[in-house]
């Protein structure tokens, strides 16, 4: 029982990170249907935003995290205005082909300029144990989790109290019908990337500090996962992503603590396809009818 | 032109053209300009059209985007290497690739069925995943080797043996295509509802196309395997596949002849760019994101290069009429 609820602690934590990244995936699905491979890879460069800030300008934990969160925000908008805004009318494949391209970009741009070596990320805030009852948990786990939480509150009232969460909305119900509104959809678009980036860069930082290691192809398999915890909240609903990524970090600690640590991937991707398979649209996600 | 005087010219021209290919990289090899090193990239190409051959019938003419054929590839890999390693004649490397191949096949038919209901980027996805699920195993199990991998896998692969491959494969898929399955595979490319209304059993044609692409990425996994020596699970990632679509779209999905000739520009592009190997990868990236930006049909769209199609333009001076 103790060893089930220390699972839970760590799965709380691992999923808080996976459904910052997750959010990511299902605010950009959600407005141009586009499965963002390079989203992975902006958390990667926000992870090593984080590092630069603390081994380098000496930063704590909260301001190296701003500081990834806003440059992270500008590459996404950057990387949109490049590589997706030509392909607006493209057929979505034509933009899942950019997406890896973009993602491959990133990732060994990094390989050449910091090399492929993995760095060890330092311990800005301290491991230090908590005992409740049976159950331990560091500083870390709660650092991690608390952030998370806020920032989910913080993006809760973006979406759904500020004018430009309201263009969100309307343009990933109806691009067109926005436009006829008089919603700038381009304008709308890059704030979504800014948004998605933005948590993807926390979500860097914090996986940086809690497996203690980054390198520059960090991001491909959580990039994947987080994907799949988008799918199986269901893709282009925020609060899907929430529960699909802290319900992708119970599975992952679940199997790692009860069964083998090398299938965990195995599980999250089989999890994946019996979504898929069963109810596409994920667990919140509504079923759209096909039209002709 | 009586269609089938104009057929059997255009046989006759594949035959010349295939029999010419094979003679000019046997010269080569024979006075000495095709070593060792530069067979590694020859081997490559023949590798990679037959991948790409495959994974084109599925993406570029059916239309299902498929980001796992490396899952398929690892199959006919690790069949192939199992079985030469137990006996190494070339008996049961031929045993070995066939056997691969029809294994993939039916891992083809068994993920495809389920998952080719999904449309688009949720197939990419599922496919991505089972992938994923193969080389995990590969990983893990214990007749693979685990994450160390298969070496020591005896050499069978030569250059005649890798053209035979490789012609025999394309014969055989551009047969399809032009079958009338082939043309059903079409239809559902160009219209899955429009076609399924046509009386197409659109499940059936789309797992049929899943199911060569699969048994073809068997039969190049199990080239692989004989050519190189030695199998890692980690070479038949996400990396892998995308390495593949990437042959397909640079040549032109639903273009035969552009897989042919991106699968030989890509590897020799890899080849020259050896010494750069971080580079390569940048310069591969921008490739991708820049065909995909300004000439997204790749090299060749969905048309064919063919002599008879050259000889007519210059004749009529007029569009070509198939």
């Amino acid at each position: 029982m103790s060893q089930f609820l220390q699972q839970i602690v760590n799965g709380l934590s691992l999923g808080s990170i996976y459904a910052l990244l997750a959010l990511g995936y299902t605010m950009v699905y959600g407005i141009i249907k586009l499965i963002n491979f390079a989203h992975a890879d902006i958390y990667m460069l926000g992870a090593y935003i984080g590092f630069a800030c603390i081994t380098m300008f000496g930063l704590g934990f909260f301001p190296a995290m701003i500081i990834s969160m806003v440059l992270c925000a500008i590459i996404g908008i950057v990387m949109e205005r490049i590589a997706y805004k030509p392909l607006r009318n493209s057929p979505r494949i034509t933009l899942l082909i950019t997406a890896i391209g973009v993602s491959f970009f990133m990732e060994y741009i990094m390989v050449y300029f910091v090399g492929a070596n993995v760095r060890a990320f330092p311990d800005v805030i301290p491991k230090t144990q908590y005992h409740l009852g049976s159950v331990v948990i560091n500083l870390q786990q709660i650092v991690i989790l608390f952030t998370t939480i806020a920032l989910m509150l913080l993006l809760q009232f973006i979406v759904h109290k500020t004018k430009i969460g309201k263009a969100m909305r309307a343009v990933s119900a109806d691009r067109d019908a926005a436009e006829l509104m008089g919603i700038n959809v381009n304008r709308t678009i890059s704030t979504t990337f800014a948004i998605g980036s933005a948590l993807a860069g926390a979500g860097g930082v914090m996986v940086g500090m809690f497996y203690n290691s980054i390198n520059p192809l960090m991001g491909m398999m959580p990039g994947l996962k987080c994907f799949v915890a988008a799918v199986f909240g269901g893709i282009g609903v925020i609060p899907g992503a929430m529960i699909g990524g802290f319900g992708i970090g119970f599975i992952e600690t679940m199997v790692s603590g009860y069964g083998s640590s090398m299938y965990k991937d195995a599980v999250v991707f089989a999890i994946l396809i019996l979504v898929l398979i069963f109810k596409p649209a994920g667990l919140l996600g509504k079923n759209t009818r096909e039209k002709v | 032109m009586d269609v089938r005087q104009s057929r059997k010219k255009n046989t006759v021209i594949t035959l010349v053209l295939a029999l010419g290919s094979f003679a000019i990289v046997q010269g080569l090899i024979m006075a000495g300009m095709i070593r060792s090193y530069q067979m590694v990239t020859v081997a490559t190409i023949c590798i990679n059209i037959i991948l790409a051959a495959g994974l084109n019938l599925v993406t570029g003419f059916t239309g299902q985007f498929s980001l796992g054929h490396a899952g398929f590839m690892a199959i006919g890999a690790y069949v192939c290497a199992i079985l030469t390693l137990r006996d190494g004649s070339m008996g049961s490397f031929f045993i070995g690739t066939i056997l691969g191949a029809v294994m993939a096949a039916l891992c083809g038919v068994l993920i495809g069925i389920p998952t080719l209901r999904l449309k688009g980027d949720y197939l990419a996805i599922a496919t991505l995943g089972f992938a994923e699920i193969i080389r995990i195993f590969a990983q893990n199990l214990v007749i693979t080797g685990g994450a160390a991998g298969l070496s020591g896998i005896p050499k069978f692969t030569n250059w005649p043996m890798l053209w035979a491959f490789t012609v025999v494969t394309l014969i055989l898929i551009i047969a399809f295509i032009k079958s009338s399955h082939g043309r059903a595979c079409i239809a559902i490319r160009e219209d899955e509802i429009a076609a399924e209304s046509m009386g197409i059993n659109t499940t059936k044609y789309k797992v049929m196309a899943f199911a060569i692409g699969a048994f073809f990425a068997g039969v190049g996994g199990a080239l692989y395997a004989s050519t190189f020596y030695i199998l890692k699970p980690t070479t038949f990632g996400f990396m892998k596949s995308i390495d593949i679509l990437m042959v397909v779209v640079l040549g032109g999905m639903g273009s035969m002849t552009g897989t042919v000739i991106a699968a030989a520009v890509l590897a020799i592009i890899t080849m020259l760019l050896q010494s750069f190997s971080e580079l390569r990868m940048v310069l591969y990236a921008i490739m991708l994101v820049a065909i995909m930006l300004f000439r997204p049909q790749g090299l060749m769209g969905d048309r064919e290069l063919s002599v008879p199609g050259f000889i007519k333009k210059r004749q009529k001076k007029a569009p070509k009429a198939e």
